[in-house]
């Protein structure tokens, strides 16, 4: 009876985790800050930013992240004085005191792009999507691979394709991406009941990325994996930049309280012990 | 106070007679914390304490995070970022404080459930349960709003589509759904009057959980045997009970010890795991989500919502008897709220003369059915519309009712109860053996 609650409880808290199917498409990928003892790959958070300033930040902004966090700890810990010279590099902003334009400081946000052929700002994004909720929507996988969302940034950044052959010739301004799901898809990839046949789905973003796009300044060779993989890793700091304060809290807690309940379990059968007679 | 007969408190020095004729507070915490409680409390009895404690902890880390939230539509995600970012410790204050309402759901349906199954609604602690709804209500309106507060997309049109419930009724509705938006949709008054009442209530929650535990004391608890405990003298009642302090107290601080543990570690391990990644996203009026669901604790009776769709035949009578003033949507929306009102009035609906449903066979089987049907309806109430879902959600909210409005007054009249323990301590010693032996 016992274990039946246990067991009720349980998977009513799974059933509510994933809920949703269709992103199964998001396979999973091996993240060093995964699981309890996880932690952000520094090399890999730099490399990540490079990618990030170097190529997604013309068309995506990160207005939540203030670009001193480039420095803390837990992050890629760059060096203050680079810091404030790379602040200094991007556009300038309107000073909320003065009403003037003046130069970007590391105080201040990064830069927030909006308008035509611009995207969606990428400071929470890794927190934004999901991946692998399946088995049947059940979101078991989440219980142990966690929500997906650097997964999707990477399978997204490399899921470009060639269209596919359903599709008419010469899309133009749309492109093809396996990973994608909620953009559009032409009347020809479609079933008698308006459902797409085709895996992914149309987006506007054309594939950012190309072979040595980038020079990692570490010398790693800079291939389309390898980039999608760091700037995963980078926007997953960036949406959750004390992600190595929580885990350790997290152990000090399990731990401590661990310890309390030993106390507190001795205690208790001490107490009770003069009205429990030997069975 | 009438009750279970035991010590009262006795001042004793000059200082402590004087504040007791004044006013009798040390007096007033020495009976509840010495309150006379069944020994044979098993450890279904433990989430009392765990709920005190999450409303506590919702309170004071719901206090800080206030200091450094902005409700306005502009500002409101922008400054959970922050308080994710700048504030000291604030990742860790949100991430509890928005764990902790499924904590506390969690616990409170436990706890529920607990009751359902002990039959302690059953006379004379009938107000207890009353007041143990309403309090579930309050927390209902209190999560609903406090998950709004954020401004993400799952946050707006979560209480676009809650709101609209209230629209459903005919004549009366939309008045009442403009007056709980403040406006035609949901905007900025809207999130100002939820993060005012969202303030509010869990301080109206506190009050009434005084409440509940002072009626409680007054009946006594209920036990695993639903057997009361003996009230001819004090050394008759001191035969089946021990004082909470400190027999109580150490069993449940070492269980919410357990409880907390885990809930720590969904803290700081998988903080977003519950959550809705969508509510990452910025609210935005122009925008619908693909899927609109509601967080998990919602989930059951969302299904029940669901599952009156206009081609189910109940639906098309009532439909056709109102001259379609109660359509499938108002139909599901009575629904809804029908589902929490049956389980309140569960006191006058059970008819049985026995208490727990340890001793009572048949009663056991559909309770567990109850269960089941409770974690399938959250299941089903999380998947799209369509079949199968659509069945099965019919299936699952018919039972509910079915529990409630036949199951229960029939059972009364056709079980034939197990033989009981006379008294608690036979109990208590026919599990634990009898210390004089």
């Amino acid at each position: 009876m016992k274990k039946l609650l246990i067991s009720a409880a349980s998977a009513l808290i799974i059933s509510a985790g994933g809920a949703m199917a269709n992103d199964e498409n998001v396979p999973d990928v091996a993240f060093s800050f995964e699981g309890p003892f996880g932690t952000f790959d520094v090399a890999q958070l730099r490399r990540g930013f490079q990618v990030y300033s170097e190529v997604c930040s013309s068309c995506h902004g990160m207005k939540f992240v203030p670009i001193r966090t480039l420095s803390d700890d837990g992050g890629p810990q760059l060096d203050p004085a680079f810091v404030r010279e790379y602040a200094a590099g991007l556009d300038p902003v309107v000073d909320k005191d003065t009403g003037e334009e003046r130069d970007r400081k590391e105080t201040d946000m990064f830069p927030t792009r909006i308008g035509d052929g611009m995207g969606p700002d990428l400071s929470v994004m890794a927190k934004a999507r999901k991946g692998f909720s399946g088995p049947n929507g059940t979101g078991m996988n989440q219980l142990f691979k966690g929500i997906g969302g650097p997964e999707y940034i990477y399978n997204y950044v490399i899921g470009f394709e060639e269209n596919p052959p359903c599709a008419p010739d010469g899309i133009d301004g749309y492109y093809y991406n396996h990973t994608f799901q909620p953009g559009g898809v032409p009347d020809s990839c479609k079933d008698a009941n308006g459902v797409k046949i085709t895996h992914g789905s149309w987006a506007q973003m054309p594939p950012p990325l190309v072979e040595d796009q980038v020079e990692y300044e570490d010398g790693t060779k800079a291939t389309i994996d390898q980039m999608a993989y760091d700037v995963a890793a980078f926007l997953t700091w960036a949406a959750e930049p004390k992600l190595m304060a929580r885990k350790q809290m997290g152990m000090v807690a399990v731990v401590l309280l661990g310890l309390l309940s030993v106390l507190l379990y001795l205690t208790n059968k001490r107490l009770w012990a003069p009205y429990k007679g030997k069975h | 106070m009438s009750g279970i007969p035991h010590d009262h408190y006795e001042p004793k020095t000059g200082i402590e007679k004087w504040l007791h004729d004044r006013l009798p507070i040390v007096s007033l915490i020495y009976d509840t914390i010495m309150i006379p409680t069944p020994k044979n409390l098993n450890w279904w009895w433990i989430w009392g304490i765990v709920l005190a404690f999450t409303l506590v902890l919702q309170i004071v880390t719901g206090v800080v995070l206030a200091m450094h939230y902005t409700p306005h539509v502009d500002m409101a995600f922008a400054s959970v970022e922050h308080i994710m970012r700048d504030v000291n410790g604030g990742w860790a204050l949100r991430y509890i404080h928005a764990n902790g309402a499924s904590l506390f759901f969690l616990a409170v349906y436990i706890h529920i459930f607990r009751g359902l199954y002990y039959g302690s609604y059953k006379a004379p602690r009938e107000v207890t349960w009353i007041i143990g709804m309403i309090i579930y209500l309050l927390m209902m309106g209190t999560a609903f709003m406090g998950y709004v507060l954020p401004w993400g997309q799952m946050s707006f049109w979560g209480a676009t589509v809650i709101t609209g419930l209230f629209g459903a009724f005919p004549g009366f509705g939309p008045a009442v759904q403009e007056w709980l938006l403040g406006g035609p949709a949901v905007d900025n008054a809207t999130l100002n009057r939820f993060f005012s009442l969202h303030y509010l209530l869990p301080f109206v929650i506190a009050a009434l959980v005084a409440l509940h535990i002072w009626a409680f004391h007054t009946t006594g608890n209920n036990n695993p045997t639903g057997v009361e405990v003996r009230r001819g003298s004090k050394a008759e009642a001191e035969k089946d009970t021990l004082p909470f302090w400190p027999y109580f107290v150490i069993k449940d601080l070492f269980a919410l010890t357990l409880v907390v543990l885990a809930f720590f570690a969904v803290v700081a391990y998988m903080p977003n795991f519950l959550g809705e990644p969508d509510n990452y996203i910025q609210a935005n009026p122009l925008q619908t989500p693909a899927h609109i669901v509601p967080e998990w604790y919602f989930l059951p009776f969302y299904a029940i919502l669901r599952a009156f769709t206009a081609d189910v035949w109940a639906v098309i009578l009532v439909d056709g008897l109102t001259f379609g003033i109660v359509d499938a949507k108002l139909f599901g929306v009575l629904a809804m709220f029908g589902a929490i009102i049956v389980m309140a009035l569960v006191p006058w609906l059970d008819t049985s003369k026995v208490r727990s449903g340890v001793y009572r066979p048949k009663f056991k089987l559909w309770f567990w059915l109850l269960v089941v049907d409770f974690v399938v309806l959250a299941w089903v109430g999380a998947m799209p519309t369509g079949e199968p879902y659509a069945t099965i959600s019919l299936i699952g909210a018919a039972y509910w009712f079915a529990y409630f409005l036949v199951i229960l007054p029939l059972l009364g009249a056709t079980e034939k109860p197990l033989p009981m323990p006379a008294t608690i301590e036979e109990d208590f010693n026919s599990h634990y053996g009898n210390p004089a032996e």
